[in-house]
């Protein structure tokens, strides 16, 4: 919940924390317009990422302690494979499940930083925005 | 060949390839020993991670569990797994991309605070002690039973062991001997379960076996049977839950966000070389987990019917030799109640107190004499629950050289998390508490032996309690889940998801989330173990599920105190930004 809302507050947030960055950092930058391009890229990207998360972790909930607890014994009616379904759940199925989340996690991630131009592949031109490096230089 | 002779050679031959693989891979520098330079394979990390994780508790203790509750200990399958989902997609590419080495390193640079960094050191000490020392009791379960020797022994020989072994070497070794230990296990775990599946089914996949008719031509399928066995001695229907749902879920809950918050497991997020990796890693990692997780309910099923053939209404003089080697270990004991020397198995426990209290006499029949209270039950057995996996190729008659492998699987598994752990608690000390907070000027070689000294410590600690263990092995496993979730997931996620969180709110919500779960597991495991029960439990929840509530509380404090402290400063804001995308990970580094 709390990171959800939080999640909203995002563009008030990174605004403030962006304005503060330039003031400390400002000599050091040589592409002054091309870091407020990439701003509203990382914005544009970590907020496609809590919608993936949102989306995953519902599914993850709902096969955990949905399929896995809430309507188990309801679902023992069905079969499969010999399985009450419920059952099948508990000892194997959500399981599975899980790993499939985890993948398809990976493979949607890796598309959008892609897209956003974020992603840490070698073979990327724009794998490394301004903002990036500014932040690394002070940690 | 003798089954011990076979286990002696068996078990002699895995180590002597981890040693080999740890002298090969030997670190030199303090960042080698801590994550092996950031440079392993996602796949390669999976495997090690696997193995980390998998534990003595995973190997042996789960599908006890599981044979004797059935569907309810089905939440500890799925709480354990689920967790990693929490773990892939919540904490371990921010990991990987903030870049340091330990837990308390993130803590302490994202809540700018010295106090913070120690608040979670004490938090993850206090973890791995509690999951290390249920690691030492399934050490020493193995080693009592090919050793035939008493349990405490066992455990005594099995921390002389893990010292030497874990103490050599580093992540680095640790990595690919852990990839060498997945493999043991992992084929020391499958090769009884096909054996039985087959046994049962003819079906060789062990997952499909369960769901399948049996053999004997009944036309009955395993689950049928098993709900037939077991309903007919007393016991609960197998397939059919007795826990409260509002407990499976705090406990299904705890396990998970306690999986996520344990400390060896997010510190090999660190050893990929990239922020996609890590993502990568994690499914991997729970793929090979699953390979053993999906097999434990078809080992679980086919055990619980074995045992209840050869032991129930057999008279102990005809027993098999099983009983008797593993009644020398202290770990099952039979009392003839009625008098008739055959044995009778049936629900509730046999003794008062459970475990059996032995004297140095025999009985009747050849024995063990037990000094116990006897309760007014019918069952006349112990058995202990941990012993199922070790015991079932014995029960099933299987082969000499498969009981050699699951001896030499176990000790992997054992071997290869208590390894971790004792890495992490070193790392820990060594690194966060010393360098990072007392003694910033110390050298790497000093830095080192304090890593050293602390794993040294640590195995006492951890023999100890593996000696006079509070519970079963899963269960004190389960404990350390609990406290993991209530103290260091919450600041973690809250310190990558919100710039709100400060300093005052993360330490807040820590200590209140650690004390509060801690208090109530000690007062109802300790203090007041006669009320453990579900009538008195706050809201229903058992001390198992009680993280759940702990790690509520953490994030009400954190949230509260936040909002009535100053915001984080704006460097810690910035660097919140950095780890928040995934481009520009650089090796894990030292500051």
């Amino acid at each position: 919940m709390n990171q959800h809302a939080d999640s909203k507050n995002q563009p008030e947030n990174e605004g403030g924390a962006y304005h503060h960055t330039e003031a400390e950092n400002l000599p050091s930058h040589s592409h002054h317009d091309e870091e407020i391009l990439s701003e509203i890229d990382v914005q544009a990207y970590w907020r496609a990422n809590v919608k993936v998360l949102v989306v995953l972790l519902s599914s993850w909930a709902f096969v955990s302690f949905g399929c896995g607890v809430l309507f188990s014994d309801w679902l023992d009616q069905f079969t499969i494979g010999g399985f009450p379904l419920g059952f099948w759940f508990t000892q194997q199925g959500t399981m599975l499940c899980f790993v499939a989340i985890i993948f398809i996690y990976h493979i949607w991630m890796k598309k959008i930083e892609r897209a956003h131009g974020v992603d840490d592949d070698e073979n990327s031109v724009e794998n490394q925005p301004v903002h990036q490096s500014d932040s690394r230089d002070q940690s | 060949m003798s089954a011990q002779t076979l286990s002696f050679i068996f078990v002699g031959l895995s180590f002597a390839l981890y040693i080999g693989i740890a002298i090969w891979s030997r670190v030199g520098s303090t960042k080698e020993f801590y994550v092996a330079g950031g440079g392993v394979h996602p796949v390669v990390n999976g495997m090690a991670t696997a193995a980390d994780w998998m534990s003595a508790a995973s190997f042996l203790s789960v599908a006890g569990i599981l044979a004797f509750t059935g569907r309810d200990g089905a939440v500890y399958l799925m709480g354990w797994t689920g967790g990693y989902v929490l773990l892939a997609l919540l904490l371990a590419p921010y990991l990987r991309k903030f870049g340091r080495f330990t837990v308390p390193e993130f803590i302490g640079d994202r809540y700018y605070s010295k106090l913070a960094r120690v608040v979670a050191v004490i938090c993850l000490i206090f973890i791995s002690f509690t999951y290390i020392a249920g690691q030492m009791r399934g050490v020493g379960i193995v080693f009592s039973r090919f050793l035939e020797v008493d349990i405490n022994t066992g455990v005594v020989i099995g921390m002389a062991i893990v010292f030497c072994y874990a103490v050599l070497g580093g992540m680095k070794g640790i990595t690919y001997t852990q990839v060498a230990q997945y493999c043991v296990l992992i084929f020391a775990f499958m090769v009884p379960a096909i054996f039985m599946s087959i046994m049962w089914t003819d079906n060789p996949v062990p997952q499909l076996g369960l769901g399948d008719k049996l053999n004997d031509g009944s036309g009955l399928s395993v689950l049928q049977k098993l709900d037939q066995v077991t309903t007919e001695l007393g016991f609960n229907t197998y397939t059919v839950g007795t826990r409260s749902t509002i407990d499976t879920l705090a406990i299904a809950a705890a396990l998970m966000i306690g999986t996520a918050g344990l400390p060896h497991v997010i510190v090999r997020f660190f050893t990929v070389p990239k922020v996609s990796d890590a993502r990568k890693s994690a499914g991997y990692a729970l793929a090979f987990i699953c390979i053993m997780y999906t097999t434990i309910p078809a080992v679980a099923a086919f055990s619980r019917l074995n045992l209840t053939e050869s032991v129930n209404e057999v008279a102990y003089s005809e027993a098999p030799a099983w009983i008797e080697k593993w009644e020398n270990t202290g770990l099952i004991a039979w009392k003839d109640k009625n008098g008739d020397g055959i044995m009778q198995y049936r629900p509730g426990h046999a003794f008062n107190p459970t475990k059996p209290i032995f004297t140095q006499d025999r009985g009747t029949y050849g024995e063990r004499v037990i000094s116990n209270e006897l309760t007014n039950t019918t069952n006349e057995i112990y058995v202990d629950r941990d012993i199922m996996v070790m015991a079932n190729p014995e029960i099933a008659k299987l082969p000499n050289w498969v009981i050699a492998l699951v001896a030499a699987g176990a000790v992997a598994a054992a071997l290869s998390t208590a390894a971790g752990l004792l890495l992490v608690i070193s790392s820990s000390v060594a690194h966060d508490l010393m360098k990072r907070t007392f003694m910033p000027n110390i050298s790497d070689k000093k830095e080192l032996l304090f890593a050293r000294l602390a794993a040294v410590v640590a195995i006492l600690i951890a023999g100890w309690f593996g000696i006079n263990p509070p519970a079963f092995v899963a269960q004190v496993v389960a404990f350390a889940f609990g406290m993991a979730a209530a103290s260091l997931f919450p600041p973690i996620v809250m310190g990558i998801f919100s710039k709100r969180i400060n300093r005052s709110g993360a330490v807040a919500g820590m200590l209140i989330g650690l004390s509060s779960t801690l208090a109530y597991i000690i007062y109802f495991n300790f203090i007041a173990p006669e009320i453990n029960n579900p009538e008195h439990w706050f809201l229903g929840i058992s001390p198992t599920g009680i993280g759940t509530i702990g790690a509520v509380l953490n994030v009400i404090a954190a949230v509260i105190v936040s909002h009535l402290t100053p915001a984080p400063p704006a460097r810690v804001q910035d660097m919140i930004d950095d780890i928040r995308i995934p481009a520009g990970a650089g090796v894990a580094h030292e500051h």
